[in-house]
This record gives C-alpha cells, structure tokens and sequence, in this order.
C-alpha cells in the first residue's frame, strides 16, 4: 500500500513533478504545442526552490543553455515538440559527443512540418536515433501513463547522470494532455555523475566506458569541445584513431548496459500465438484489444516498449520464441515495425494511423483478427 | 608573450597564421585577466566555431567550452545563470558571434546577465577559406563575392547598444591598452558587456583584396579608426569609410 494519496494530474504536470522529485535544477525552453505545460509548471516551482528557470530566444539557445548549465553542475532539461525537437538537433549531437548528462522531453504531436500541433502522433521515434549528424545511439524512454510521465521523467535523470549521455523522454500528445491518477512518490534512489577532477573526463578506460564528470569551478580546468578529443579534451581533429576510440566508446557505453537500461512490459504472453508490440499511448489502447481478444478466446499477448533507444532486442528474441505472428501499431508510418521486423522471424504486420488521432482498441483488435494463423 | 604570463597559458604553441590579430587578442585577454587578479578557479570561456574562438581553447589555462557554431552565448547563459560565481567570458568571432549567432546576441544583451562578450572582428570567415561575413565591407573580396560584396556590413556598436546592451566597446588590435582597458571594465561591470576587437587576418581578408603585406594591412586598419570624440567633428564625408571606436554604452 502506498502511503501518499493519489492526486490527478495532467501528465505534463507530473512530468514536472517528476523532474522535481530527481533533482532537476535547470530548465531552459521555448513554448511549444502540446509540450507547454511543462515548462509553464517549472516555471513556478523551480524559482521557489531556488533553481533556475529560463525561456530562451529559441529551441537551439535552449538545449545549448541546458549543455552549459549541465557542465555548470545542473541536472539540465527542456521539453519541446517535433518543430522543435528539429532545431536542437546539433546540440544533441553535441550533447552526445561532450557526454553531457541532461533529459529532453518530446511531447510528440502530428507532423511533418506544424502539422496539427494540438493533434497526437509518434514519428520522432527514429528522428532521436537518426536526426543527429555522425552516428551515436542515445536513450529514449516512451511513456504509457501519466504515472509513468513521473516515473520514467526521474529515470530519465538517473540515466543521464549514470551514463553521462542525454536522454529523451518520448511522450507524446495523448499522454502529455491525459489526467488521471499519479502517486507522486518518493520510493526511487537518486543517481549523481562523479564530480572527480583527478581522472581524464573524456574516456580513459573505465571499467563501464563512463569517465568522471568534474564540472566548472572544481578546479579541472576543463577542455570541452564538441570537436575529437583525447581522454583530456585536446582536439584530435586529423587523426584516425581518437576518432575511432571516441565515436565507438560513447556508443558501447550505451549498448553494453542494454540490461540495465532497456524496460519493456509483457502481458498475456505465456500460451499466446499472437502478440502486439505497442509503445507510448498507443499501449494503452493495445492492452484493452489484447484482452477483449481472450475475452472472445484469441491467444494474444503484448509486449509494451517502455524503452525505445536502446532498441529492446533481447525482448523480441524472447517473443520470437513464443509467437508467430506480431502486431505493431503507432501513429506514424511504421518506424517501430520495420524495427521490430530485423529482429524477429515472425511476421510483422503494421498497423499505420496518421490522423491525429489515438489508435482505438477495436482497430487493434481487428488488425490481429485478420492476421491470425 | 612575456614570460610571467605564461602561467595563463595550456600551450606554448599557436596555431594562428603570421600576422593574425588573434594572438595580440589573445594578449590583450590574458593582461586584463592578470590585471585584475581574476580567480582562475571560477573562471570560464565559453567559445564557438572559427579561428577566433581557438583564442581561448585551447590557449587559455582555465575552464573552456568550445561550442557549436554560433551558439556560445546561449550555453554561456545557461552556466552564468546557474552558477553566477562564474566570471565568464565568449571570445568568438564576427560570423560566430553575429551572422549564425545573432539571435542569441541581441537577447543576452537584452537579458543583461553578466558575460563579457569579445568578439574578434577580422570582416570575414577565416577558418572555412574567406568566405563574406555580416561584416564584410562594401565592394570587399571574398571567395563567395568575386566581384565584391554587395551588402551593407552590420555596425556591431549600434546593434548590441540597441538590443540593451550597457557597455559597448570597440578597439582595433593595434591599440591594447584602451582594449586591455576596456576588457577590465566589462568584467568588472558586472552586466552584459559587449568588447569589439579589429583584428585583421592577412591569410584570406589581405591576400584577397590585394593587401599584400601585413604591416600595410595593419597600418590601413589603424589609419580607418577614429575616437568617438574626433568623429563628431567629421563631416559626414570625412566620416565615411572610418571605423569609430572607443567605449559606448551608459556603464
């Protein structure tokens, strides 16, 4: 039993909530559909704990004043929307490359271009894995609820601070705006970079490929540069091998710890013979298809991608064992399914609704019907 | 660089051309710094891309962060905001700081937060091959205007003082002590202080515009400034063409 009350929120607010309760000290940000109740959120809270709160000229100023607050000690975030999400590209990239721990919520709403910005929509999700220019694999969490608007905001800043990477949120326009209950509780540890100045900050060879992190002030005399760097930050900008030990580290470091960092839920998949993979709110939507299909006697199950970077490979391979046929419904063009395709044998069928609008359970429910062995 | 400074210093190398400004610049940064006996433990640069924005990383001996292109201000906003006790500083250059940069310019000058902004103006993109800048004069050669620049440079004064900011300063590198001065004065303002430095760059704004020696290019430059007081007594055409310097602003 938890011993806090509910409360109901938006779970733009208990993104906030969550971003307060793991420590954020930093917002930097820039109105945008339909991610600005974050912001106007912190807005209030962060000044009255004596945190720093700032609306910045745009979505580049804002993911680059979130780097140098980072390195200024902060645990930095913004939020923003697929326009802007576009604009900090190069800062990600940056972000990635210096090792800058901070979290970027994307309240994901129906594009390309304006698009609908008060309408839902999931197609940034391979835009956070293939945006950034070079090649690095970052983390991306995908919410179902507004619970886990708050849970998985606070693990966002822990994967930030214990891989030194940035990490997104990737909400989007249906979760975002959802009110319903939150316990905003208190049962989680809190992870911190290690501020130590006496070891290279770019990559010596840690144990787990993550180096220290000192910050400005401690005395490091630090050199960062969004350029190949050594272990100490010395440009590397003509030699091959900085570059090749640099670009592999930052990813390994990432895909090493898929174990650790990858969370995905299963539901019903003990006898079933047909699955759907779902993420984000569209989870929702396929949990109430998958059980009015037991109801009619249909051996479905679900998996729900609560992780999308590092894409969940070993939960696919465990699927693949079980069924032969998998679902995948989102609210883009396929981006998940053809994911999901290179890594099972079973067939994969897209379920693509592009209309601004939440996938219903019935039309989930329908698609498996038509598919089934 | 006389030898007590050298204890500023990460390198004992450079990497600018013969007869760069930047290193005069650089000078200049590291005098006023040791003038004012600035605590090197709070202290940080804060650059962007381009020659102009290697004068600090990886030259200077303190906390540097070299940036993307034309972002400096924005993440030196982000580290000032929230560790005030950082006495920060962007050295950059024209394009950095005002064509790809601009918008971030006008609104840490129209915020006042507390950076010391020394923009290295050498009128032209010398890192990627000489290419036009905001800066660019008038009928000057680039590789990307062969027959001469066709638009209006921006006058940097007008613009920061414009969007708010309170001190304003403009010095050609061929003048140190007024720009060592004037660098001093804007740390210490405590406010967004924006110090324009002339530097030339011999390598692409000289060889392209038939200004073959160093020693001309600087002599040129020099001849074209004028102190604010001495401008006002110009006609508008003795005026033309020159560069007005000195301290602006109300700090």
């Amino acid at each position: 039993m938890r011993s806090e009350p509910a409360r109901i929120l938006m779970g733009n607010q208990a993104c906030a909530e969550g971003a307060l309760a793991a420590g954020c000290s930093f917002y930097a940000g820039y109105p945008i559909t339909p991610s600005s109740e974050i912001m106007e959120t912190l807005a209030d809270r962060l000044p009255r704990e004596g945190k720093v709160f700032v609306q910045m000229e745009d979505e580049i100023g804002s993911i680059c004043a979130v780097i140098g607050a980072s390195w200024a000690g902060a645990k930095a975030m913004t939020a923003t929307a697929g326009p802007g999400l576009s604009l900090m590209m190069e800062g990600l990239g940056y972000a990635a490359f210096t090792e800058t721990p901070c979290v970027i919520v994307d309240v994901q709403r129906a594009g390309p271009a304006t698009g609908q910005a008060t309408r839902v929509g999931s197609g940034d999700i391979l835009q956070v894995r293939f945006g950034m220019h070079g090649d690095v694999c970052p983390i991306a969490l995908s919410p179902g609820s507004v619970q886990e608007m708050y849970d998985l905001t606070i693990r966002a800043f822990n994967l930030a601070e214990r891989y030194r990477v940035p990490v997104f949120l990737m909400a989007d326009e249906g979760i975002g705006h959802l009110r319903e209950s939150v316990f905003l509780h208190k049962d989680f540890t809190i992870e911190n970079r290690v501020r130590d100045a006496s070891r290279p900050p770019f990559g010596t060879p840690e144990p787990d490929g993550v180096p220290p992190m000192p910050v400005f002030g401690d005395g490091a005399e630090l050199m960062i540069t969004g350029s190949t760097h050594d272990e100490k930050g010395f440009r590397k900008v003509d030699d091959p091998e900085p570059h090749r030990r640099l670009v592999e580290r930052i990813n390994r470091k990432i895909l090493d710890h898929e174990a650790d960092i990858v969370e995905v839920e299963e539901r019903f998949l003990d006898d079933a013979t047909v699955a759907v993979v779902a993420y984000g709110f569209t989870g929702r939507s396929a949990l109430a298809a998958v059980k009015a299909l037991r109801r009619d006697g249909v051996r479905a199950g679900l998996v729900r991608l609560k992780t999308l970077w590092p894409f969940p490979r070993a939960a696919l391979a465990r699927l693949d064992q079980r069924v032969q046929r998998v679902v995948v419904p989102e609210m883009n063009r396929g981006q998940v399914a053809m994911l999901v395709r290179a890594e099972m044998n079973a067939e994969v069928v897209s379920l693509c609704q592009t209309d601004g609008e939440v996938i219903e359970p019935e039309a989930i429910a329908a698609r498996v019907r038509e598919v089934l062995p | 660089m006389t030898r007590a400074l050298e204890h500023w210093l990460r390198v004992k190398s450079s990497t600018f051309c013969p007869g760069c400004g930047h290193g005069i610049l650089l000078g200049a940064v590291v005098r006023a710094l040791d003038e004012l006996g600035v605590d090197r433990k709070n202290l940080l640069f804060v650059s962007g891309i381009g020659c102009a924005a290697w004068i600090p990383s990886p030259h200077i001996k303190a906390d540097t962060l070299h940036t993307l292109h034309g972002r400096a201000v924005a993440y030196a906003t982000g580290a000032k905001l929230f560790n005030p006790k950082l006495t920060t500083l962007v050295v950059s250059g024209d394009g950095d700081l005002t064509s790809i940069g601009g918008n971030h310019l006008i609104h840490a000058a129209r915020r006042n937060l507390g950076l010391t902004v020394i923009c290295a103006n050498n009128q032209i993109y010398g890192m990627t091959g000489g290419q036009t800048a905001s800066t660019t004069p008038v009928g000057a050669l680039t590789a990307t205007a062969p027959s001469g620049n066709a638009w209006r440079p921006f006058d940097l004064v007008k613009l920061v003082l414009g969007a708010g900011g309170r001190f304003v300063a403009r010095w050609p590198v061929s003048r140190p002590r007024p720009l060592i001065a004037s660098i001093k004065k804007g740390i210490q303002s405590g406010q967004f202080a924006f110090i324009e430095a002339i530097s030339p760059c011999p390598t692409q704004f000289g060889r392209r515009n038939r200004v073959d020696e160093v020693t001309e290019l600087y002599r040129r430059m020099d001849a074209d400034c004028v102190e604010a007081a001495e401008a006002d007594k110009l006609s508008p055409e003795e005026r033309a063409g020159k560069i007005v310097i000195g301290e602006f602003g109300d700090v």
